[in-house]
């Protein structure tokens, strides 16, 4: 049995799935998601690590394999692409607005505070808890905050 | 014969990251403090990712099931092809901070014209890691200034770190047979054509930094055919214990 299935159902669902570590967007809104497709009903999937050493990467893999079989879809294949690399120019402005509500300063070059918008704020290290993420320091309400690295 | 120097080609790049990533990861809770504790795990992450990509990619190359994991942890040490620079001990602060700032000043050089390969895999690869070296540059050569004009001791500290690390830098721009082959297939860089511009970004740093690069100081060499400093023997012996001890454990 083969259930008729399009694309725009795994998109939908691939969406469901979110980043382990920042679960307030999806693998698709990072565009970790690269590419969805159909050959012969066979489904193939692409993805892209945001950092080659990027450690919830090998996670995002099983989960997107759990949401699959938990469908009822065996029939797959996921491909893992490196280039064009990985790159937060492919987050649209919506997501960016999902990273600032959770308290995380989209990628930019003009970094902004999340909580009070001040721009005067200072970098405390330029590697935070996770690979794609500093850490700042805003200088007006003297909340500490991540960014999101612009690459 | 060809595919046989690839393998060696991408097999030697591979250890290079890989004996980094381990080294550095030998910092965690161990840093001077909690951020910079952060900031070298996050290196040596990015180091272990780009030495899994190399090595998965040997590991195609060299079929019979071989797998990344047999490469790195059922290798012995003379097997090994990473230079000598990568294996060195991580000393002080100062000796791991000059010691990352040559690696990445190389890094930053030989991934730029590696993505030129003819090669889509590792082009694909140097695309992927020269983002995450310019980043590991800007902090690695920040320090270097940083501890250059801090306080004496800081520069003495610094200076002797230099001083000491730079008879193993010529062999990041030596060419061996592999290399040269690989060059010729245009998908290997010409190490020997980065010297120039290595020394022009070691200078303008160390300028600011108010430090000496040495002169006329006898060069070594040898990672590249297997012959390593007494070093790398314990690195291995800890890295590989668990795969020795409980061969093909899995988490
Ligand atoms: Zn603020």
């Amino acid at each position: 049995m083969v259930k008729e299935i399009s694309t725009t159902v795994i998109w939908e669902l691939l969406k469901t799935i979110p980043d382990p570590e920042i679960p307030a967007v999806s693998i698709v809104d990072l565009g970790i998601v690269r590419n969805v497709e159909f050959n012969n009903n066979q489904l193939k999937i692409t993805i892209t690590p945001t950092y080659s050493g990027c450690p919830a990467f090998s996670f995002m893999k099983e989960e997107i394999v759990r949401h699959l079989e938990t469908d009822g879809i065996t029939n797959y294949q996921i491909d893992i692409s490196l280039a064009p690399p990985w790159t937060t120019d492919w987050m649209n402005d919506a997501v960016k607005t999902k990273l600032k509500k959770s308290g995380i300063a989209p990628p930019s070059l003009e970094v902004a505070c999340p909580q009070c918008e001040s721009q005067q704020v200072e970098v405390i290290s330029e590697f935070g808890s996770t690979a794609c993420k500093a850490l700042y320091k805003c200088l007006d309400c003297l909340e500490p905050f991540h960014h999101f690295k612009q690459i | 014969m060809a595919k046989d120097s690839l393998y060696k080609y991408v097999l030697a790049l591979g250890d290079d990251a890989l004996i980094l990533g381990q080294r550095l990861s030998q910092w965690a809770y161990r840093a001077p403090f909690l951020e910079e504790d952060i900031a070298l795990s996050n290196i040596s992450l990015d180091m272990f990712g780009r030495a899994n990509l190399l090595l998965e990619y040997a590991a195609t190359l060299k079929g019979n099931g071989i797998t990344a994991d047999d490469l790195a942890f059922k290798r012995n040490e003379r097997q090994f092809t990473n230079r000598i620079l990568f294996e060195r001990p991580n000393g002080n602060f100062a000796d791991t901070m000059v010691r990352q700032f040559f690696l990445d000043a190389f890094y930053k050089l030989f991934l730029q014209k590696l993505t030129g390969s003819k090669d889509e895999q590792l082009s694909a690869i140097a695309q992927k890691s020269i983002k995450e070296t310019a980043y590991h540059f800007r902090h690695s050569s920040k320090w270097v200034i940083r501890l250059g004009v801090g306080t004496a001791e800081s520069h003495t500290k610094v200076q002797s770190a230099i001083d000491n690390l730079w008879m193993f830098t010529n062999e990041l721009f030596e060419m061996n047979e592999i290399d040269n082959e690989m060059l010729q297939q245009k998908i290997g860089v010409d190490c020997s054509s980065l010297k120039q511009e290595w020394i022009k970004i070691i200078d303008e740093v160390l300028a600011e930094a108010t430090l000496k690069r040495p002169e006329n100081i006898h060069m070594t060499t040898g990672g590249r055919e297997g012959i390593h400093t007494e070093h790398l023997g314990h690195l291995l012996s800890d890295m590989q214990y668990l795969q020795r001890a409980y061969p093909d454990a899995k988490w």
